[in-house]
């Protein structure tokens, strides 16, 4: 897998300045990518570009060589508001995309419970999702996304809308998950510490003029402690370049 | 329980002010106020000869051929106008328009194209539910919360699995309060257009009630009009909409 973005551009007509400004970047297979930036920088129209869900203006995203024009099940996206279906419980939501993609019946089932025992929710595989806590929801889509085994992850600020001590152990999962599979992932996140905790690099995007003002390399061993004082240099590092292109 | 003791007092009040009114002082006539012992009297005289019964099979079925047939145009309608812009922008308006149609305007239509007739009942039917329920799906359908298709889109939702799979499920609640709304619709329908022809039914029942003077009958089958709509809707639609609000956790 290799998914490379040139040159991209994206201006909404109801705006006056271009959200997104000549992009480039390279996502390498199995990498870990966070991008950061403060509200309004264009994060989620960035990933929104990737997945297909907008056209851009100018410029190109290619995946393996191919140009990405519409949504497709190899560019699965997990969202903020988990986006599962409420009339199926936990276990046919995890299954969903494999009855899209019509994978045989047993082989669904098979990758569902895998994917269920993983986010370590297989005790709950029948519930329904009114009946399941928001941490669960957003393992559930956790579980839903990695089921696809699409050739990237995108995930736009997925632990945002948890409390402070749901969304820290589900990072710690996702890092635990991440250096079991080594899945290609682009994370979107406005929390730099997230940022520094899970990826391999940090790109940081700037909302004054919509373009990437720097990419950092993370290399500190995993797992990653926050505290590490490694881990706290690197965070301060970042943090003063997204908070110096913040001012306006 | 209340509403039983509710009930029983309505129709008591109803006795003692037609006693009262009628019998006593004469303020009006007893041909055209209805009492609830002359209701009850008339029921138990069409009980007898079954006549009620088969009014009631009759006009029944006609409603549930007629709400069928309403059901297929209306969705059938509502997706198209749905699904295609240029139709949402021109149809649309003018369904609407048309909805607010009371659907007695549609019997010279009916009588003219097919006679006094089954078939002329039924035209005006589906013509009084049809169009509501178009309305609805269309409603339900843009009312499905953006999120699902998005995240369908990204699994690699095809055209026909999103209309299967995500739209169809989404939109259910508010389909089933769309189609409970369009057989309040039909069964009012129904009635104006049984009043109009001479086929055996509840609103021929009450026509020939007022034909033959008799105030009686014809309170009798308001009674029972009331009675099979509050049946319908209470067994059938509000059933399957707790039903399924239950099993999404939303009542």
């Amino acid at each position: 897998m290799s998914l490379s973005i040139k040159n991209l551009s994206k201006k909404f007509d109801n705006s006056e300045k271009s959200t997104l400004n000549s992009i480039d970047l390279e996502i390498k297979d199995g990498e870990f990518i966070c991008i950061v930036g403060a509200s309004g920088c264009g994060k989620t129209t960035l990933l929104n570009l990737i997945a297909g869900l907008e056209t851009p203006t100018t410029g190109e995203i290619l995946l393996d060589g191919n140009k990405v024009t519409k949504p497709g099940a190899d560019r699965t996206v997990m969202f903020q508001e988990h986006g599962l279906y409420p009339w199926l419980n936990v276990v046919d939501n995890v299954k969903f995309p494999l009855k899209l993609a019509k994978m045989p019946k047993e082989e669904q089932e098979k990758r569902a419970e895998h994917y269920l025992k993983m986010v370590g929710l297989i005790e709950y595989k029948d519930y329904p999702i009114h009946q399941i806590s928001g941490g669960m929801r957003q393992r559930t889509a956790l579980a839903r996304a990695l089921a696809m085994d699409s050739k990237i992850l995108l995930m736009d600020e997925p632990f945002s809308a948890l409390d402070k001590q749901t969304s820290n152990q589900l990072r710690a999962e996702l890092q635990k998950i991440w250096i079991e599979t080594h899945k290609t992932i682009l994370f979107i996140t406005h929390s730099v510490e997230e940022s520094v905790y899970l990826s391999d690099r940090v790109v940081v995007l700037s909302p004054k003029t919509g373009s990437i003002t720097d990419i950092v390399d993370i290399n500190i061993p995993r797992p990653r402690e926050v505290y590490s004082p490694e881990f706290v240099e690197l965070r301060h590092k970042i943090l003063d370049k997204v908070k110096g292109e913040n001012t306006l | 329980m209340s509403m039983i003791i509710f009930l029983v007092c309505l129709i008591l009040a109803w006795q003692g002010f037609y006693y009262v009114g009628v019998d006593l002082l004469g303020l009006c006539k007893s041909y055209s106020v209805p009492s609830p012992m002359g209701v009850g009297e008339r029921l138990i005289e069409l009980c007898q000869d079954g006549s009620i019964f088969v009014a009631i099979g009759n006009s029944f079925l006609r409603g549930l051929i007629g709400f069928g047939i309403a059901v297929l145009i209306g969705i059938v309608v509502g997706l198209l106008i749905n699904h295609f812009k240029f139709l949402n922008k021109n149809l649309k308006p003018i369904i609407l328009g048309i909805q607010t149609l009371p659907s007695v305007c549609w019997v010279p239509f009916s009588i003219l194209w097919f006679g006094l007739s089954t078939e002329a009942i039924l035209f005006v039917v589906v013509m009084g539910a049809a169009f509501s329920i178009s309305i609805s799906v269309d409603n339900a359908i843009n009312n499905i919360q953006p999120i699902y298709k998005k995240a369908a889109l990204t699994m690699g939702a095809t055209k026909k699995q999103m209309y299967l799979h995500i739209v169809f499920p989404a939109a259910l609640p508010e389909l089933i309060a769309g189609l409970k709304q369009g057989w309040s619709f039909a069964w009012r329908a129904l009635m104006a257009g049984e009043v109009m022809t001479t086929s055996i039914g509840l609103g021929q029942t009450l026509i020939m009630g007022r034909d033959l003077g008799d105030i009686d009958q014809v309170m009798l089958v308001m009674i029972i009009i009331v009675l099979m709509g509050i049946l319908i809707d209470k067994c059938v639609f509000s059933t399957i909409e707790k039903r399924i609000l239950k099993k999404r956790g939303l009542a």
